[in-house]
């Protein structure tokens, strides 16, 4: 091919522009690719609220539901417990939930509407391992310092049991108290706040 | 006549396709160097697991059903239904435990041989990339089963993203596409893990390939084979790839299937180590296992996790244990590359590094104790002081004289008498009353055990300077 005659400024000006063309292109056709990955309108929809009644949950024990595909723990604690809780915050790293996630009702010193009934999403917020309930004081495996509490097995944090992390693991914040509200005295439902009551 | 008709189609082929000369430029005139030892199995041990896990794969996708509600069940299916299926599961999923023993063995003959460093570095680089979509593979082949293990460990490694600051929430959410590991996680990971890896497994390989076929193999003694050649050009240190080491690949290949062959059939789950017992247990996302760490060949960067008492910080720890690996050809600043001629300090470096990674990977399969935490941190700061360390302590290195041409290393049979002479030096003979005769009887001899344990001691250090 013969060089003559070439127009090279006119050459190079429609090259850039095929390539500036190019390239936005390209960038549309990715906002579709990498968007239909995000969760579909069903994922999003089934987060409806669930009801849980808790009369026959008596003091120490605790309940296991799931709300969004998460477990949600609802433990009755005793008054020694709570006791515990109120003097014993020393060891914990957001002893007053400054940091953490919580409905404004839940930001107090046991982190429930009620003293007595604590309601958490049962994921360690490290990553995401479902804490075990030791409830025990001192057991062996976990040191004298345990006061009871949430263990999680995975990466070894620590909660007690108003879901508050002690400090030095690797979970950075507290367990997240869902929104809830008490229809009656015994039934909850887990995903609704009372909005009479600062939501 | 036939004869005739067969060279016509050979030529037809030849003349439209480069058939020959591929064939010589990376077998039959690829020039290696002769003194491969058994290291140097491993590369080729490496492409037999990828065509392996690649057949029984996608054996496995036949009767596999990537959907929360029937996974579990299907992978049953297989197990007990399908004609031979149990087989072809247990190959796949040994031959992904195989897959990383090979590989970590492959990455410490480069290591050990210096292979990373210049020319090399791009053969290193693409290695590191492998050994990276080999893990991403691994992980999301991992989730299939959908047992408890797999849940949950793809719960927790998706979380790391959730530590990035900003865009991490956002992120897990776009990886996962659910707000918790779902069906639509398991199918997107099905997509990833039989189509998107695969494919780029084996573009890297060509690169890899590619890459080193250009520069040419490393050897055990670290030198530039091509610097000497004879009259026609070529290296007097090289062989041809093939036949010599496609012939002496087979035997490597044998030996493998050997052990392989005996995990397959008396030992699939290893105790444990290459199928966990909760995997036997369907997903269940309202319980965590009691113990949960993720298969052996991940361990060690997650005892790393569990070492760094922040979550944002563990990630960055993790992520950098493999990040550190890709910039290892420009933090040795050796001019040496064998093992066999560097410095007593980087002898001994090695083998601390090798403890560490050992030791790491046992902490990440045990229970997080605050000992275990202590000695995982200790571990850690080894392995990174491996690394961040070499540009230092490799500059006082004294290395030794490295030779123009490849040396002779004894082999097994000029051993054997050294051998047979040191378990000469344990026994004396010692006379023995039987049946009323004197007899002289082989006894075990303290006195040489001790001189020979002594000598094996000194010529240890000795190896270490």
């Amino acid at each position: 091919m013969s060089e003559q005659g070439v127009d090279r400024s006119k050459r190079q000006f429609l090259t850039t522009a095929l390539t500036v063309v190019g390239a936005v292109g390209t960038g549309y056709i990715a906002v579709p690719f990498l968007s239909q990955m995000q969760p579909s309108t069903k994922a999003k929809a089934a987060g409806a609220p669930v009801e849980i009644d808790i009369s026959k949950l008596e003091t120490g024990q605790l309940l296991r539901a799931a709300w969004r595909g998460k477990p949600v723990w609802v433990l009755n604690r005793t008054p020694e417990v709570l006791e515990i809780l109120a003097s014993d915050t020393a060891k914990l790293s957001d002893p007053s939930s400054q940091e953490s996630e919580q409905p404004e009702y839940a930001k107090n010193e046991f982190r429930s509407i009620k003293p007595e009934i604590f309601i958490a999403v049962g994921l360690c917020t490290h990553l995401g391992c479902s804490p075990t309930f030791r409830p025990e004081i001192a057991p062996n495996d976990l040191g004298d310092d345990w006061k009871g509490g949430f263990f999680c097995p995975c990466h070894g944090s620590g909660f007690d049991l108003a879901g508050r992390v002690v400090s030095g693991v690797p979970a950075p914040t507290n367990l997240v108290v869902p929104p809830h509200r008490y229809i009656t005295e015994t039934r909850i439902i887990i995903g609704e706040s009372n909005t009479e009551e600062n939501a | 006549m036939k004869s005739k008709y067969l060279t016509g189609c050979g030529t037809w082929v030849v003349n439209r396709f480069p058939l020959t000369k591929l064939w010589n430029d990376h077998m039959a005139q690829y020039y290696a160097p002769k003194n491969f030892n058994f290291w140097y199995f491993f590369g080729s041990l490496a492409l037999l697991v990828l065509v392996n896990q690649f057949i029984t794969g996608i054996l496995l996708t036949m009767n596999y059903k990537p959907d929360a509600g029937l996974a579990f069940d299907s992978v049953e299916y297989i197990m007990r239904e399908v004609p031979w299926g149990w087989l072809v599961r247990y190959m796949h999923s040994t031959g992904a435990s195989a897959f990383f023993i090979v590989i970590y063995l492959h990455m410490f003959r480069g290591l050990i041989y210096g292979s990373y460093k210049q020319p090399r570095e791009l053969v290193w680089i693409f290695g590191m990339l492998l050994f990276v979509a080999l893990m991403a593979e691994a992980f999301m082949g991992y989730l299939l089963p959908w047992g408890q293990m797999s849940y949950w460990g793809a719960q927790v490694i998706i979380s790391l993203f959730s530590a990035i600051p900003i865009i991490g929430d956002d992120l897990s959410l776009w990886v996962r596409g659910d707000y918790v590991i779902s069906d639509a996680t398991l199918n997107r990971f099905f997509a990833f893990h039989v189509i998107a890896i695969p494919l780029i497994l084996i573009m890297l390989v060509f690169l890899h390939i590619v890459a080193l076929h250009e520069v040419g193999s490393n050897n055990p003694d670290g030198i530039n084979i091509k610097e000497s050649k004879d009259p026609w050009g070529h290296p007097i240190d090289g062989i041809p790839f093939h036949p010599y080491y496609t012939v002496k690949d087979i035997v490597g290949v044998a030996v493998f299937l050997f052990f392989f062959a005996t995990v397959i059939f008396y030992m699939p789950e290893m105790g444990g180590y290459f199928l966990e017992h909760a995997n036997f247990i369907p997903a269940d996302p309202l319980a965590t296992p009691e113990h949960i760490a993720p298969v052996w060949y991940f361990t060690p960067f997650y005892a790393i996790l569990r070492a760094i008492p922040d979550k944002f910080a563990g990630v960055i720890a993790m992520g950098g244990a493999i990040c550190i690996l890709f910039v290892l050809p420009w933090l040795d600043r050796s001019p040496v590359k064998s093992i066999r001629y560097r410095g007593g300090i980087y002898k001994k470096a090695i083998l601390l590094f090798v403890i560490s990674f050992i030791g790491l990977g046992y902490l990440g399969m045990q229970a997080p104790t605050a000992t275990a935490t202590i000695m995982a941190r200790i571990f850690t700061a080894m392995y990174f002081g491996f690394f961040l360390l070499m540009p230092i302590y490799t500059r006082w290195e004294k290395t030794k004289t490295v030779p123009k041409q490849l040396t002779e290393q004894p082999s097994i049979e000029d051993r054997i008498p050294g051998w047979v002479e040191t378990a000469n030096e344990m026994i004396k003979e010692v006379p023995v009353e039987k049946e009323g005769k004197t007899v002289l009887q082989k006894r075990p001899d303290p006195s040489g055990i001790a001189k020979v344990l002594i000598r094996t001691a000194k010529n240890l250090k000795a190896s270490l300077d």
